[in-house]
């Protein structure tokens, strides 16, 4: 589109056309509730830009199917929930040990298990980092409008891209489902990323030698006859499955290329903090309910300020630490009964932190938060 | 002892740098790959091409010693893999090898659901009758009464027929053969590569190591004999009849060659049909 | 200012599209915030379907609607659902043929919005009837803003029927309005 364009979307719908904008031209997936729309929309419209859309018969297979096509050279997504988030570990393990790059959405719903599908959730904060076994770092995104899910998506594409690895979408149910205006940029304004290909011939081409961090990807067909395994490599890719040393350079790279360019990933929505003394953090959902009370703290002379994480994973804890001896107490509203209040602590220390939990299926009352700022307040 | 010959007529197709290979002395996995390489080198394809995916077990390993894009992937996940990377890159030749355990337990979902579809692959499965690689554990086509380290006092389970399986599920091409049938086994890999859609090829491979020498055929030799004296070839006959009991006859053939609409043919009309 | 509305009725009303065609109108063409959320799960099968709808002139953080300002129902079971969650001084809009009101109501607007499509000839209009009266009683959306939002939701072979629908509910508010 040459012309910028305003359109009504849920979030699943602005995510779904995000990865589309962001040039995903493969998508398979499983249906899930409360996801199954980025699946719909996907099948509707990826036949109309040349894509590919496949129903999986598990999402197991969806992110397996995503990895092949990522080889395949396209910009490939699956979108899920909870439970299908939990099958798709398995493979999230293998993007990131392959340095693959796709897009996972996962729509968070109440769990553990079957939980409560319909309703919303933020419980899989440390799943999205910590789901696959190893140690491995990923990225994951959290939208708090469907402006946000269509913007963060084509975001998290770009990331993938750049980095080679799995970029979750770390959306909600709320988000999902609520519509409201997106505003779609001309196709020449948005900011597409793409893998960066081998500019050596084949016999010269090592296809796990990084440059800087990341290595230049050749994908099949192109003529690099590329081996690519999940087992512990080397730089050319082959195995070498019991030497420690080969494991600890690929491991380090695997995280430091995550780890050291945190500053680049950050993204974090700042709101009445210049004076703030007390600072709410939150993400999704929850920063809107944060948010609305923040503005009603204001008015009634509370110096509190909000911290919206867009950026989850890499977590900025250089962020945090030098904010640290400017804030009294942080205050962490999540849905979930401690996940992201763990970080913070981590880097603030635990006396500075308190939690506001949801235990899943209703977001936060504005009116509730803005009690447990007077509490604040008011314990000093 | 003087070696005469530097290079093989396969080298082109191999990974020289990563020979020797992990398989075992009397191992059927050599025998499976080499008939693969003939089949190729008896096709067109090109083999810049060429792509070959395999799950995890000893046949996972195949994936990592031809030299052409290959992808070594997840337990079981080969099939989705690949039917992945064939649909963003039509021009691909798909090719998944890998081991019984592999597609048919941990990976039995995705293989019926890929026959299904009808997806543009050749799938090779090495059929040992059980998990070699973690030491003999009984399999999903692990004969009633065998022995292995799960299955102690004798294999409890029914097994499954896996060209009766694949037949069933859709496939186009259904053909089973033993290490024994060199000949044989390259003709029909090479008609399985030449088909289009989702074409089978099951070879029965001996696994002295884990299986064998628990079931009275400690070395390969054995099994290969037992292969001689038990194969019967009956092309065309229905697979549901082609069951494999021990002691008993190991039927091999052509079970299935028909033509059908591939996944990926239909996924070009409907692009054309949604561009409109 | 912020303003919560609620439409609710039965599945097959097109309750969920009254929503959506409000925020939309509101959002897009008269240039305000505005956020639709329909309600998911067991709940909008059968019984009582809603949806939901903040307008704002200011940023909207918090997306629910908690305490409708309008509550338009469709159905004895959406009333007597969501009437006790209408403000005090709300206003309820009622189809007079399809809700027997209890006694003590605050303010309420009432339009035989079912007949009125099944004299256009479709009874599936209804909810392009109750939204036009909606317009015409709240202007809380312009007409020209709901009418675009309305005709960009149907099929172009309906589009005057939708129309006529959305006129007559409209006229009828504006009627009320006055009295």
């Amino acid at each position: 589109m040459k012309k910028e364009q305003i359109k009504f979307y849920s979030g699943n719908i602005a995510a779904a056309e995000g990865a589309i904008a962001a040039g995903c031209r493969f998508f398979a997936g499983y249906p899930i509730t409360p996801s199954s729309e980025i699946a719909e929309h996907m099948a509707r419209r990826l036949p109309q830009v040349g894509g590919v859309f496949i129903q999986m018969e598990d999402e197991l297979a969806s992110m397996a199917a995503i990895l092949g096509a990522s080889w395949g050279g396209a910009k490939a997504m699956t979108a899920t929930s909870g439970p299908g988030f939990s099958l798709m570990q398995e493979n999230i393990g293998l993007g990131a040990m392959t340095e693959t790059p796709c897009v996972v959405i996962n729509v968070q719903r109440a769990g553990p298990s079957t939980g409560m599908p319909t309703l919303v959730g933020q419980a899989d904060v440390m799943q999205a980092r910590w789901g696959s076994h190893g140690d491995y770092e990923i990225i994951a995104l959290s939208p708090s409008s469907p402006q946000e899910c269509f913007d963060l998506t084509i975001k998290a594409f770009n990331l993938a891209e750049e980095y080679r690895v799995p970029v979750v979408v770390l959306m909600d149910e709320s988000v999902a489902h609520m519509f409201e205006k997106v505003v779609i940029p001309p196709e020449n304004k948005i900011k597409i990323v793409n893998r960066k290909k081998p500019d050596v011939p084949p016999e010269k081409y090592l296809p796990f030698k990084p440059e800087g961090y990341v290595p230049p990807m050749a994908c099949a067909g192109e003529g690099y006859n590329v081996h690519v395994t999940g087992l512990t490599h080397d730089e050319k890719g082959y195995p070498q499955a019991t030497d420690p040393e080969v494991q600890e350079r690929l491991v380090r790279r695997l995280c430091d290329k995550i780890r050291k360019n945190e500053r680049k990933m950050r993204d974090i929505d700042e709101y009445e903090m210049d004076d703030a003394d007390v600072a709410l953090v939150s993400f999704g959902i929850s920063g809107r309910s944060s948010k609305a009370a923040v503005k009603e703290a204001r008015r009634r002379g509370y110096k509190v300020g909000l911290i919206r994480l867009r950026t989850i994973w890499p977590f900025p804890d250089e962020y945090f630490e030098k904010i640290a001896g400017d804030i009294k107490k942080f205050i962490v509203v999540e849905i979930n009964y401690g996940q992201i209040k763990l970080e913070v602590e981590r880097n603030v220390g635990k006396e500075k932190v308190i939690l506001l939990p949801k235990f899943g299926g209703e977001i936060h009352k504005p009116h509730e938060i803005y009690e447990k700022i007077k509490e604040v307040y008011n314990g000093d | 002892m003087e070696i005469e010959a530097k290079s093989h007529p396969f080298d082109k197709y191999l990974r020289a740098d990563r020979i020797p290979h992990i398989w075992c002395p009397g191992c059927g996995l050599g025998t499976a790959l080499n008939c693969f390489l003939q089949a190729l080198e008896e096709t067109e394809i090109d083999l810049k091409n060429l792509a070959v995916v395999s799950g995890i077990g000893c046949a996972g390993r195949v994936a990592g010693y031809i030299n052409v894009d290959s992808y070594h992937t997840t337990h079981g996940r080969a099939i989705p893999f690949a039917t992945g990377l064939k649909l963003a890159n039509p021009k691909l030749k798909v090719v998944v090898f890998s081991g019984d355990g592999d597609l048919f337990a941990i990976g039995g979902n995705h293989f019926i659901h890929a026959a299904r579809r009808n997806i543009d692959m050749t799938v090779i499965c090495v059929n040992n009758y059980n998990y070699g690689m973690t030491g003999g554990q009984l399999g999903p086509t692990t004969p009633l009464e065998a022995r292995t380290t799960t299955a102690p006092y004798g294999n409890i389970e029914h097994p499954f027929n896996l060209c009766h399986v694949a037949a069933a599920s859709g496939a186009v091409y259904v053909a089973r053969w033993t290490t024994l049938h060199v000949r044989r086994l390259k003709e029909s890999m090479k008609e399985a590569l030449n088909k289009k859609g989702f074409s089978f090829v099951e070879v029965i491979a001996p696994c002295p190591t884990a299986f064998g020498r628990r079931n009275r055929e400690p070395s390969g030799l054995d099994t290969l004999r037992y292969y001689k004296e038990h194969s019967v070839i009956k092309h065309g006959i229905d697979p549901s009849e082609a069951d494999i009991e021990i002691g008993g006859d190991i039927i091999v053939g052509k079970f299935v060659d028909i033509e059908k609409h591939t996944f990926n043919e239909a996924v070009e009309e409907l692009i054309k049909k949604a561009r409109k | 200012m912020r303003v919560e509305i609620k439409f609710g009725g039965f599945g097959g009303q097109g309750i969920i599209l009254m929503g959506n065609i409000t925020a939309r109108a509101a959002a897009i063409y008269d240039g305000k915030n505005a956020v639709f959320t329909p309600s998911y799960g067991p709940e909008a099968r059968g019984g009582a379907a809603s949806s939901n709808v903040v307008i704002s002139e200011e940023e909207i953080d918090y997306p629910y609607v908690t305490q409708p300002d309008v509550l338009v129902v469709m159905s004895q079971g959406a009333y007597e659902k969501f009437a006790p969650l209408l403000k005090d001084d709300g206003l309820l809009i009622i189809d007079e043929d399809l809700v027997k009101l209890h006694n003590g109501e605050g303010k309420v607007a009432k339009i035989p919005a079912t007949r009125i499509a099944e004299g256009l000839g479709k009874r599936i209009v209804a909810n392009i009837v109750m939204l036009g009266f909606f317009t015409g009683v709240t202007k809380l959306v312009s007409y020209e803003a709901i009418k675009k939002a309305v005709l960009e939701s149907v099929p172009a072979k309906f589009r005057e029927l939708n129309e006529d629908a959305l006129e007559r509910g409209y006229k009828q508010g504006i009627k009320w309005q006055g009295e």
